[in-house]
């Protein structure tokens, strides 16, 4: 088939649809390595937008390609817990073997090595991911045996199977994760109430989201199903949030696993209650290999009367279609999420309008976590008094963490809300706890002294990231790994965060090249300040929590690292001279120069 | 003093039944908001922006223009209203809102987006054909940027000098989507659209696969080739006819020359 063929075929089978655009960039390059300008233009024209729109997606994205990366593209999962478990030596002993630069393809177009966000396997990294699939547990063996199928171009298909299995290490379960449900018993609970007494089950039950900001559930189903739809394609819609990209959390991936029927399940609830005919699963690009898993899932509940028409014999219609991301962090923004539905890059949109009134296609639309769809069926089955017994007043049910870093046992744990922190690090074996960052980089740093707080809306909010760092872990190495995650995932939309996030970057790089000063310090607050208040979304107004909390709880981490308390020049006069003495050879005393803050 | 949240909230119910005492009836012949204290008027619908301009009162903004709907990303006009941070090109007016505009608070963060705004690109005013003319030199004047403050990241982006009758010089970019919007919306042409992510990726791109602009249908008479607040998109052939010292900016700052183009 040549190539356009190809691509005619990916098209026709998305319906020439613009709104589909991620899953036909996803398909062509999965096929053709990459996304060449000629197969921009042809996919544009096939769908009918403008070219520059195509790009403009095309080149959004951490995993779509417009230029060759390689036939083999490594990506090693770069959060701080990956970096505890050693991986900055994994991916330089790989790049080593391979003779090869980080971020560059090698010579023969063969294979390149780079960094990527958080994967979601912090219980079993380090991890990577090489053309899209996920491998855990990297070993310096692994890494040698890697480099030898990749040197003898052995499909990746073929490689040792136990490097892509994937555990769920669920250590706690409460309410969620124990359910005795069977696929269609909270569906049938929830059709035999009807729409409104469904919603007002899960009103009474207080369910709250559980992605972290804890929007009233039943509210925002209340105002979508009222919302009117707009113009001739009137409609409601359901999407599920599983774009699960903060750093350190990886619940929705074990939810998706093991229990993507109660995650279906949930949405078509919603659908219920909302009227919508149609649900979208945005599936972050890392969980692609669950992709098929997911789709076959779908098929049983078509075949068991759980999806489609007539839905248990009822007049309840409903259907699920996944799409997936293709890395991006800022797509976990709602807004954001619904652009790149629409085949769009995920920038947030100007609110409001809020997606419960004008969300995917400019329809009403329910955004949810995978969390809170599931956690809606067992309302459904066991009704709202029942589950508001659990958890606290304010924060009915239970949680899931992601337990990662510095503990006996990572892994998933579930608890009633007010669990304190103190009883979740006992649980997994954390001794000797310095901090926990809670609810990822853009959550709180908790240190020692508020371990009795609690996890809850009225405490401790989290979307599910619990990363450990023991006494020997060093904060600020910790919050600049932060900042760097954060300068790569801005969109670039607005200044203060497209410009800002680079700043706060390069300035904790300089404070740990030991070039740093309380004046950078000062800068550093100033930054805080100025995105808070003025960023267009989330991303940005949480940027600088890390530094702001570490700065707050760990000084001693940044100041150590100051060249001295005073005044340090923005400009090294030694190093300004390092390619001189480069092109000279030269590298005696008299071809440096003293920094003045030495002198 | 310390003051517990239940005194913050009477004192704001307080204050809340005083100004509903001063101004008793919020009909809609009253649609009024305050604005550094002094009253807008306004029609439903429209922004805080949209009403401070077509009141003459200026509040500063880049991205933002009378002719298109707000982008949203400058964030230079980033006001407090009711105390909370907003971008005031799309908040919608209501009456009896308590906006702050020209604080010096607002206004050490406009100084510091406008430092980000010309550390990112590549500006060099004295060489640049649209001194005098430039949005982003005009609003540094205003806000008394002295400096640049951070560290500049010369960025390497590359001049488009393909089209006969313009010259696309993107060092001067601040990305405001204006062109993107003159061209969508007025030329029917969709010839620009911001592509890219972050800092150094974001970027303008041209809808041709060569990606220069002589390979698309752009004339020199489209909305797009005017739009454009900075010096990326200049017409070929034609520098300095009005003399440096005789241009927009250089008569009145940009504060006083407030225009609404819309009725």
């Amino acid at each position: 088939m040549s190539d356009t063929d190809m691509i005619d075929a990916v098209v026709e089978r998305h319906h020439r649809d613009g709104a589909r655009l991620m899953q036909i960039l996803r398909e062509t390059q999965e096929q053709l390595g990459w996304l060449s300008p000629s197969t921009l233009t042809a996919i544009a024209e096939a769908i009918a937008w403008p070219r520059a729109m195509v790009e403009g997606t095309a080149d959004f994205y951490s995993f779509f390609h417009t230029r060759p990366m390689g036939r083999y593209r490594v990506l090693w999962s770069d959060n701080i817990t990956d970096r505890m478990l050693g991986n900055t030596d994994l991916m330089q002993a790989m790049c080593k073997k391979l003779w090869l630069e980080p971020g560059r393809v090698s010579e023969d177009g063969l294979v390149s090595v780079d960094t990527t966000s958080c994967t979601g396997m912090c219980d079993q990294g380090p991890a990577v991911l090489v053309n899209y699939r996920a491998i855990t547990r990297m070993t310096p063996a692994r890494v040698g045996e890697m480099v030898g199928l990749i040197r003898s171009e052995m499909p990746v298909a073929e490689w040792p199977a136990e490097w892509f299995s994937v555990d769920d290490n669920i250590r706690r379960k409460d309410m969620l994760l124990a359910h005795d449900l069977v696929p269609g018993q909270a569906l049938a609970a929830a059709l035999e109430r009807g729409p409104e007494k469904m919603l007002a089950e899960i009103r009474d039950a207080r369910l709250r989201g559980r992605g972290g900001a804890g929007f009233s559930t039943g509210q925002k189903w209340e105002t979508c199903r009222n919302a009117e739809g707009n113009g001739s394609n009137a409609a409601h819609y359901v999407v599920c949030n599983a774009d699960e990209g903060e750093p350190g959390t990886f619940k929705d991936r074990v939810l998706l696993t093991s229990h993507a029927d109660l995650v279906f399940e949930g949405m078509s609830i919603a659908g219920l209650v909302v009227g919508a005919k149609k649900g979208l699963l945005y599936l972050r690009g890392e969980y692609r290999y669950l992709l098929e898993a997911l789709e076959s899932a779908l098929a049983t509940r078509r075949a068991a009367k759980l999806l489609g028409k007539n839905i248990l014999d009822t007049d309840f219609e409903f259907d699920i279609e996944i799409h997936l991301g293709a890395g991006a962090y800022i797509c976990g923004e709602e807004s954001a999420l619904i652009e790149s539905l629409e085949g769009k890059p995920g920038r947030p949109r100007i609110r409001p309008p809020f997606p419960v009134t004008h969300g995917y296609l400019d329809q009403p639309t329910t955004v949810n976590n995978v969390e809170t769809l599931a956690a809606s069926c067992l309302i459904a089955a066991h009704g709202s008094a029942w589950y508001a017994q659990h958890g606290t007043e304010k924060s009915t049910g239970s949680k899931i963490l992601s337990v990662s870093g510095d503990c006996e046992r990572s892994g998933i744990y579930e608890y009633p809300y007010g669990v304190t922190v103190r009883q979740v690090l006992e649980d997994c074996g954390a001794s000797d706890c310095q901090a926990v960052q809670i609810s990822g980089p853009s959550g709180i740093c908790v240190a020692e002294g508020e371990f009795d707080r609690r996890i809850a809306f009225e405490d401790i909010p989290t979307a599910g990231a619990f990363m450990v760092f023991d006494e020997t872990r060093d904060m600020f190495e910790v919050a600049r790994n932060f900042a760097h995650f954060f300068a790569h995932e801005s969109c670039g939309f607005c200044t203060p965060c497209r410009v800002g996030t680079t700043l706060v970057r390069n300035l904790m790089d300089k404070i740990a090249r030991q070039h740093g000063s309380p004046y950078d310090i000062d800068e550093l607050f100033k930054l805080h300040r100025l995105m808070q208040g003025a960023s267009h979304c989330g991303l940005g107004n949480s940027a600088c929590n890390p530094i702001f909390d570490t700065l707050n709880k760990f000084r001693p981490a940044y100041e150590h690292r100051l060249m001295s308390l005073d005044y340090e020049p923005a400009f090294d006069l030694d190093a300004a001279l390092s390619q001189a003495r480069q092109m000279t050879g030269r590298d005696d005393a008299a071809a440096h120069l003293q920094n003045e803050a030495e002198a | 003093m310390k003051t517990s949240n239940s005194e913050v909230s009477v004192q704001a119910n307080a204050r809340e039944a005083r100004v509903k005492a001063d101004r008793p009836a919020e009909t809609k012949a009253n649609n009024i908001f305050q604005l550094d204290g002094e009253d807008i008027p306004f029609r439903p619908g429209q922004t805080i922006m949209q009403a401070a301009t077509h009141h003459g009162t200026y509040i500063p903004h880049l991205c933002w223009h009378p002719d298109f709907s707000a982008h949203g990303s400058c964030k230079l006009c980033t006001v407090k209203v009711n105390g909370r941070f907003g971008s005031s090109c799309t908040i919608a007016a209501q009456p009896g809102l308590d906006v702050e505009n020209r604080t010096a608070e607002l206004d050490d963060k406009r100084r510091t987006l406008l430092q980000m705004l010309f550390v990112e690109g590549n500006h060099f005013c004295p060489s640049c054909e649209k001194s005098g003319n430039c949005a982003l030199q005009a609003t540094a004047y205003e806000l008394n940027m002295m400096s640049p403050h951070f560290d500049m990241f010369y960025p390497d982006r590359p001049v488009d000098a393909s089209h006969p009758d313009i010259l696309l010089d993107f060092n001067r970019c601040i990305m405001c989507a204006l062109c993107v919007a003159a061209s969508r919306d007025v030329d029917g042409k969709n010839i620009f659209y911001m592509g890219g992510r972050g800092l150094l990726g974001r970027r303008v791109h041209i809808s041709s696969e060569s990606g220069k602009l002589a390979d698309t249908d752009f004339a020199v008479t489209d909305r797009a080739a005017s739009i454009c607040p900075v010096g990326v998109i200049l017409p070929k052939r034609k520098g300095f006819a009005v003399p440096i010292g005789q241009r927009t900016y250089d008569l009145a700052p940009i504060s006083k020359q407030v225009r609404d183009t819309t009725p």
